[in-house]
């Protein structure tokens, strides 16, 4: 039985070419800024060795430069940021807090096992 | 994108008419399926964090281990990976600019930038086969155990087999005989197996031949694990490191060198260090794969004005964001798995 109560959200999507004209510029300038950050990694990675006193700070850079890249990927690649406030909630709260209970169950685990193999 | 701006109320919204999200049902699948999906890679490079900070033996450093380019050769340190981001980005660039084509309604423009898309991704999936065929292969020197115990990859170019003499006779060659084909495999192969003694091989018939070899340049030798004289970071070079490679390379003992990787040694480091990269780089390649054939489906049904005919273009957005998570899951490999 076909139902005529359904609404088809899919509609609502299609926007104007002047509209259109906008979105495409926002993505142009996310693409120079993902490859100018991509570039500046490399050109961290290349030249600061990890010897070097500066590394902690480089590694760190590199972490939170990922996050920048990620957000933009999400948020204007994916769309995230144009979606209902909960949509976006539901997606990355849960991630989030799985995610950050595995990195801290692996670091306190990784403690034990590293003062296993010392012998300590 | 614009959104339904009617005010929800909870009798609608109870009613199991409307969708709080305002979304359709598949793309909210979409939407779960890629958390799930992204927690299996998390999973996966939190293990990788945990053996590296675990392994005693130094890990390896990205722009030591990935430094090459096709044709070009050694000393370009993570260009090539740097180069797969971009082309990665890229197509990731082409595919939203195809859902934005979708929007518009404007079938031209999504299949043009679906097709551009497909093109980056098959761009991807070479570059990593290279990739990939190349680290299976190894360099020419791999890595080495010195007399003291300790292990060390080499740095330098490698001096040219010329040829090899047959000295002592087997049951294929002759005395006398001058071989000049397929040199560096048997070369390597013999140091492998430790068939290689005082500079005189043993090739696979077991006759005896000496090698004519030029020299190497600007040898280096950095440890990676520790031994009675020497320390993980430290450096040899010059005459010393010569004298110290080719004593191993010539001792005619067994596992002194490994050359390449497969699933249980590796030249570059520690033996999970090779399984990690195989299996988050293949399960990585392997979604780039799936979504290159799922792109060519989709772009298929755009072909076929299947879309158009629905009204919208919601399959086209609903890939691109399987695409665009492609991508996402790449610039953490790149960061965590070849800069850090």
């Amino acid at each position: 039985m076909e139902r005529d109560d359904l609404i088809e959200y899919s509609l609502n999507g299609h926007h104007s070419d002047d509209e259109g004209k906008l979105i495409r510029k926002k993505i142009w300038k996310v693409t120079i800024l993902l490859t100018a950050i991509t570039i500046l990694e490399v050109a961290l990675g290349a030249y600061i060795k990890q010897s070097s006193g500066a590394w902690p700070f480089v590694k760190w850079s590199f972490v939170a430069l990922t996050l920048l890249k990620a957000g933009y990927i999400v948020m204007v690649f994916m769309h995230l940021g144009d979606e209902k406030k909960w949509l976006r909630n539901v997606v990355l709260i849960p991630y989030a807090l799985f995610i950050m209970y595995l990195i801290f169950i692996a670091l306190w685990e990784a403690l034990a096992v590293g003062d296993a193999w010392m012998g300590a | 994108m614009a959104s339904q701006s009617a005010k929800l109320d909870a009798e609608t919204l109870w009613g199991g008419k409307e969708s709080p999200f305002q979304t359709s049902y598949g793309k909210l699948m979409m939407w779960f399926f890629l958390v799930s999906d992204a927690l299996t890679f998390s999973g996966l490079l939190i293990a990788y964090g945990f053996t590296r900070h675990d392994t005693l033996e130094a890990w390896p450093i990205g722009e030591e281990t990935f430094n090459s380019l096709p044709i070009l050769g050694h000393g370009y340190p993570l260009i090539y990976v740097a180069l797969m981001t971009f082309i990665l980005i890229v197509s990731s660039v082409t595919m939203v600019l195809a859902v934005e084509a979708g929007h518009r309604m404007d079938k031209k423009g999504v299949v043009k930038w679906m097709i551009a898309t497909i093109i980056g991704g098959f761009f991807f999936l070479g570059s990593q086969a290279w990739e990939w065929s190349h680290f299976i292969h190894g360099s020419e020197f791999g890595k080495v155990e010195l007399a003291d115990g300790s292990q060390a990859i080499v740095k330098g170019h490698f001096g040219e087999i010329e040829s090899f003499t047959v000295t002592e006779a087997g049951t294929h060659h002759k005395k006398g005989d001058v071989i000049k084909e397929d040199l560096m495999h048997t070369f390597q192969h013999a140091a492998e197996k430790g068939h290689i003694n005082n500079g005189i091989i043993e090739l696979h018939d077991g006759s005896k031949a000496s090698i004519k070899k030029a020299k190497d340049d600007h040898l280096k030798l950095i440890i990676k694990k520790d031994g009675k004289s020497y320390t993980v970071g430290k450096e040899i070079e010059g005459k010393k490191a010569e004298d110290l490679y080719y004593s191993a390379i010539y001792s005619g003992e067994e596992n002194r060198v490994i050359y390449g990787a497969n699933l249980n040694k590796n030249e570059y480091g520690p033996q999970q260090y090779g399984q990690f990269f195989f299996f988050i780089t293949g399960f990585h390649g392997f979604h780039v794969f799936s979504g290159v054939l799922i792109n060519i489906l989709i772009l298929i049904g755009v072909m076929r004005g299947v879309y158009h005919k629905r009204g919208h273009y919601e399959m086209v957005e609903k890939t691109g964001l399987y695409w665009h998570f492609v991508d996402l899951v790449w610039v953490f490999v790149f960061t965590f798995f070849y800069l850090i």
